[in-house]
């Protein structure tokens, strides 16, 4: 019997052995997926939490639920990858052998990473909401704050789902004018970045939409440390910014796992063909999601799109031809900008955010780089299609690679 | 002859933010030529990490990251922003003739 192992059972791990339950011969080949958590989080849904919107349980289900029946489910962490042997140790003492490896695990926060961050202050009036603790615990004492200076800090670059920060200030705009207490706020949105965004031509665009939320931005901000004591952020190059409640993105990498096996760079993501998505180092080993060190975004929807080339390019192998080189980097995100209504960028490794319509040319229904009420009910709807087409592994009519049709080459304003 | 900055970097190619179009054209006095157009006066401190910076890139074909200059080449955070204060992987790649350090996607 043939083994593929999927270490990672989260979006993008979960796509690629659905679509391999279907598609490899039972009779040959056994798949197996490990985990470490039994959970299976709808991670978009995490940006509502604090904000009241969704539920913390509004945003998971058992893995089990999601993962096709043909597929064997180790719940345990992992120790190390043994790429040479082709195999992989476990937590639990058990060693998992593979003739084909599929990694999926993913990246995590580190607020260990920055010096004060995990002071006195730390989910007190210090919370992330990239974690469902952190989510849930920001929405506890939002619900009874009464107002003051709040930072959103981004720490460092690259950072799963790069928009979720400005999204996070665009709610918090509208959600403190929905209490009434919006003229005792102050909301400062302090980031590495030289702008609002990583793309220059959507930065400009946001850029706007925040002055006009009367958002700061303090922009190439690098955070050195946190004095909890004084209630600042300080960046290296002197600055301070104080703060009643600090929102933070700590630095995001890739799982202790991948350094244990010395497969990652410096922040543990794992060297991966920018357009095969195989490993750089392991022929029988492919990479997809926020484990690559790709120039992407880290988002669902661009594990989305690799799951497919990740797919045909094991189907590929296993008939012994080369890969296909079909990843184009393609990302796109809703971002919500608050008062129900959303923006949607659409581009790839070449291509920046341009306007248009997606998914179809003219037509749409959702509006590139431009705030609409339709773009914001895309977002509340996609937690549908992520449960009940894109898990199992049914076919999105959308194209896999970016396509130009429609788009326009001019930047209009988000008004 | 001592060339002057003008004279070194007259055949050099920049992009719009004054990176080198080409890293393999660098040489260590263009590097004090873009050091003088930045206002900084090089130390042994700036060429240990500029000689750190294109090792890693003939190594991988990528400026490094400040994380990874800082893991590696025994300068640390702190004195990267006193030697290169507005920007350090940003200028120290731009020193040592690289394109801009990816990691902001």
């Amino acid at each position: 019997m043939n083994k593929l192992l999927i270490l990672g059972g989260g979006t993008a791990g979960t796509m690629v052995a659905n679509k391999m339950a279907k598609r490899l011969d039972a009779a040959q080949w056994q798949i197996t997926i490990v985990d470490k958590d039994e959970v299976h989080y709808y991670q978009p849904g995490f940006i509502y939490v604090p904000f009241g919107v969704y539920r913390p349980e509004d945003t998971y289900r058992p893995k089990r639920r999601v993962v096709s029946k043909r597929v064997e489910m180790v719940f345990a962490g992992i120790e190390v990858i043994e790429p040479q042997a082709n195999r992989v140790k476990l937590q639990n003492g058990q060693t998992l052998p593979y003739d084909i490896l599929v990694i999926a695990t993913g990246c995590e926060i580190r607020p260990d990473q920055i010096q004060g961050l995990m002071s006195a202050g730390w989910k007190k009036n210090i919370f992330d909401f990239y974690t469902p603790e952190g989510a849930a615990a920001l929405s506890d004492f939002l619900e009874s704050w009464e107002g003051g200076r709040v930072v959103l800090n981004v720490a460092e670059t690259p950072i799963k789902c790069p928009v979720a920060p400005l999204e996070f200030v665009f709610l918090a705009d509208w959600f403190f004018t929905r209490r009434g207490i919006r003229n005792k706020v102050d909301i400062t949105y302090a980031t590495p970045l030289p702008g609002a965004f990583t793309k220059p031509r959507a930065s400009a665009a946001l850029a706007d939409l925040l002055k006009r939320k009367g958002i700061h931005t303090e922009a190439e901000f690098n955070i050195s440390e946190v004095d909890g004591g004084k209630q600042v952020v300080r960046s290296w190059d002197g600055r301070e910014i104080p703060y009643d409640l600090l929102v933070t993105i700590p630095p995001n990498m890739g799982v202790q796992a991948i350094e244990n096996s010395g497969m990652g760079d410096d922040l543990n993501f794992i060297p991966t063909d920018k357009h095969t998505l195989q490993s750089r180092t392991y022929d029988n080993v492919w990479v997809l999601g926020d484990a690559t060190n790709l120039p992407t975004s880290k988002a669902g929807s661009v594990a989305h799109f690799q799951h497919e080339v990740v797919v045909e390019n094991i189907l590929r192998q296993v008939k012994g031809i080369p890969p296909k080189p079909a990843f184009d980097g393609h990302a796109n995100c809703f971002i919500e900008t608050g008062f129900n209504k959303g923006v949607m960028i659409d581009f790839n490794y070449e291509v920046e955010p341009l306007a248009g319509t997606y998914p179809v040319p003219y037509v749409g229904p959702f509006s590139l780089l431009k705030e609409t009420q339709i773009n914001h009910l895309g977002k509340l709807g996609f937690r549908w299609i992520y449960w009940n087409i894109l898990m199992p592994g049914h076919h999105m009519p959308v194209s896999n690679a970016m396509s130009m049709k429609g788009k326009q080459k001019l930047v209009p304003s988000l008004a | 002859m001592v060339l002057t900055k003008d004279a070194i970097t007259k055949d050099v190619a920049f992009n719009a933010e004054g990176f080198m179009e080409d890293p393999r054209a660098w040489t260590p006095e263009i590097a004090a030529a873009i050091a003088e157009r930045e206002g900084i006066q090089l130390t042994e401190r700036h060429w240990l990490v500029i000689n750190f910076a294109r090792k890693q890139f003939e190594a991988n074909g990528e400026a490094p990251t400040l994380r990874s200059i800082t893991k590696n080449s025994g300068v640390d955070t702190r004195e990267m922003y006193a030697l290169f204060p507005t920007g350090p992987a940003k200028v120290a790649a731009k020193l040592a003739g690289l394109g801009k350090p990816t990691g902001c996607i």
